[in-house]
């Protein structure tokens, strides 16, 4: 699956026609198209301020208004609110991760499953996604007692737990050891394996290179390269908005 | 996603084999065990007043159970879902206005009036909460106040409750099988003290006081992870709005006399937000403690100082609580425990 895909291409998971964000005169998106595949593994790249995180906002509902439209598995998302997103199987992690503080490890998982047609065995459930992230000994702990890796992999338990068709793990890494990095990985490959598709978004190049089969660079609001991350990394365009034009 | 994705996600997450979750992460409820043991403690109570027989029982009574209504009804909203409402005594004010209305109108009796009050200003919640959700912080708590200053404005200029004048209420003489209409308007707002302290009660362990609690700690997160959050907040305003203004419903019928002055009192606003502060904001037992507590020690010292000390004391109560225990006397006891 190295090769970007075509609008043409049928069913996709992901469409993105003509998205893009303005803040008053500033354009922070301009009209970037996306279309991504079930159970693909997109890496998102782009220097800051190169509007990642703009788009990401866009797709899980975050901003409401924007210019041009979103599909997911064929429903219109355009207008819908993040919870609604995340009901069709839109889940998202944060930049730095936001648990809910006062609820434990255990309830902060519940909370999606309560809400998402699985009350009656929510517990059971939730158990079951920190087993999966290797967090089911620490469920009676609250938020602020784990470590920062232990906080990231809460975050994706969470998002487990809404049975996301697509998962975007924005900067899910950031601040890690090496270490820790790979076990983020592991995590995210093993939850592509069972089918869900991931958008990740990244400054560890390491790790985009590793987990990404293609890859999407923005820089200033535009995209300005999507394909296999080898033929990416390589193009000079890509080259020049890291490094500088020489 | 097709079929076989959703299997294999149900797989990787383990779902296939579900476990048992360690038992205190499951608390039961004990619904019937909490109404019943409700109704003895109100039973006990009612007996032992008459057993009493002092009139300024069920006068102190009757005082302390309308805040533990306000502050049970404020918590909804203040403690679960971290949304502050300074705008307390504007519905509870409305309350009061909408019984005084229908009873000239209509001559509607106190228990019609209690209904009828819940109505309107659950409507009036429903009303605000579309407005101001939409605000955070400081600034919802702002617009919440100015909705008192709009109330009592109306009612001011409403000369059929009375306006600026006031209204009263003739008090019957006798209210049979009631000893007295002291100890009527008491079991009235003991009924109405249990009503509001179970609806707490089961909004905080349900999933509707999840989503507030998950609301107050993190709104962005919580709408990531499909909570609806504007719609429990509605819920939240309205349930909010339903208690505040059956507590008010009825103030009139309780003192014969009700003007603006004092039905959109300072004290109202205050002592809705410290009880439920001082006592624990957040659980639905924080409210009770807190109301009971401040509630005894204003009722103390009106009758051996002054009512004038009243707020005075309330707010050096907050002062010092807020420093020395800001998770009130609820959080200080679980944190030990």
């Amino acid at each position: 699956m190295s090769a970007a895909l075509q609008a043409t291409d049928p069913a996709p998971l992901l469409r993105a026609e003509k998205v893009g964000k303005r803040f008053g005169g500033f354009v922070a998106l301009a009209e970037v198209d996306l279309v991504l595949r079930p159970g693909e593994r997109l890496g998102l790249i782009g220097p800051n301020g190169s509007g990642k995180s703009t788009f990401v906002n866009c797709i899980s509902g975050d901003f409401a208004q924007h210019d041009g439209s979103v599909t997911l598995a064929g429903a219109k998302l355009d207008g819908l609110k993040p919870h609604a997103r995340a009901r069709r199987g839109l889940a998202r992690t944060f930049q730095l991760p936001q648990p809910f503080g006062s609820l434990t490890v255990l309830e902060n998982v519940r909370v999606p499953l309560l809400f998402g047609g699985h009350a009656a065995e929510a517990t059971e459930r939730a158990m079951a996604c920190l087993e999966q992230v290797e967090l089911a000994a620490k469920a009676t702990k609250l938020p602020r007692e784990l470590t920062q890796v232990e906080q990231r992999r809460l975050e994706l338990a969470r998002a487990i737990a809404l049975h996301p068709q697509l998962l975007i793990a924005d900067e899910a890494m950031a601040g890690l050891s090496h270490a820790e990095v790979d076990q983020i990985l592991a995590l995210l490959l093993r939850l592509n394996a069972a089918g869900t598709a991931v958008i990740m978004i990244e400054h560890i190049m390491r790790a985009v290179t590793e987990f990404s089969e293609r890859l999407i660079v923005f820089v200033a609001g535009r995209k300005i390269a999507d394909g296999a991350p080898r033929e990416v990394l390589a193009m000079p365009e890509v080259e020049g908005a890291y490094l500088g034009k020489q | 996603m097709s079929a076989a994705g959703e299997r294999g996600v149900e797989a990787a997450v383990g779902l296939g084999a579900p476990r048992a979750a360690p038992k205190l992460l499951a608390p039961s409820p004990h619904h019937a065990l909490f109404w019943l043991g409700a109704v003895l403690l109100g039973a006990a109570l009612v007996v032992g007043l008459r057993l009493i027989g002092n009139e300024y029982g069920y006068f102190a009574g009757y005082f302390i159970l309308q805040y533990i209504v306000l502050s049970s009804a404020w918590n909804i909203l203040g403690g679960y879902a971290g949304y502050v409402n300074f705008g307390a005594a504007g519905f509870m004010a409305a309350g009061a206005y909408t019984a005084i209305a229908l009873r000239k109108a209509f001559g509607l009796d106190l228990l019609p009036g209690i209904v009828a009050a819940g109505f309107v200003t659950g409507l009036l919640g429903l009303g605000t909460g579309y407005l101001t959700l939409r605000l955070r912080g400081v600034f919802f708590s702002i617009a919440t106040l100015c909705l008192a200053v709009v109330l009592q404005t109306l009612i001011v200029n409403w000369d059929y409750v009375g306006g600026s004048r006031g209204a009263y209420i003739v008090r019957p003489r006798e209210v049979p099988p009631f000893v007295s209409y002291g100890e009527y308007m008491f079991v009235v707002m003991l009924m109405l003290a249990i009503l509001a302290v179970g609806i707490s009660r089961t909004v905080e362990l349900s999933r509707l006081g999840r989503g507030l609690q998950a609301i107050r700690d993190n709104e962005r997160a919580a709408e990531a992870v499909g909570v609806p959050t504007l719609r429990l907040k509605l819920i939240a305003t309205t349930l909010c709005g339903v208690l505040m203004g059956v507590a008010g419903a009825p103030l009139p019928y309780y003192s014969g006399y009700l003007n603006p002055e004092a039905a959109f009192s300072l004290a109202y606003a205050v002592n809705a937000i410290a009880m439920p502060l001082i006592g624990g904001a957040g659980s639905w037992l924080g409210p009770v403690i807190g109301a009971v507590l401040l509630g005894g020690l204003q009722q103390a010292a009106t009758v051996t100082i002054s009512s004038a000390l009243n707020l005075w004391i309330v707010g050096w109560m907050l002062v010092i609580f807020v420093a020395l225990f800001p998770r009130g006397i609820i959080g200080w006891f679980r944190r030990r425990a």
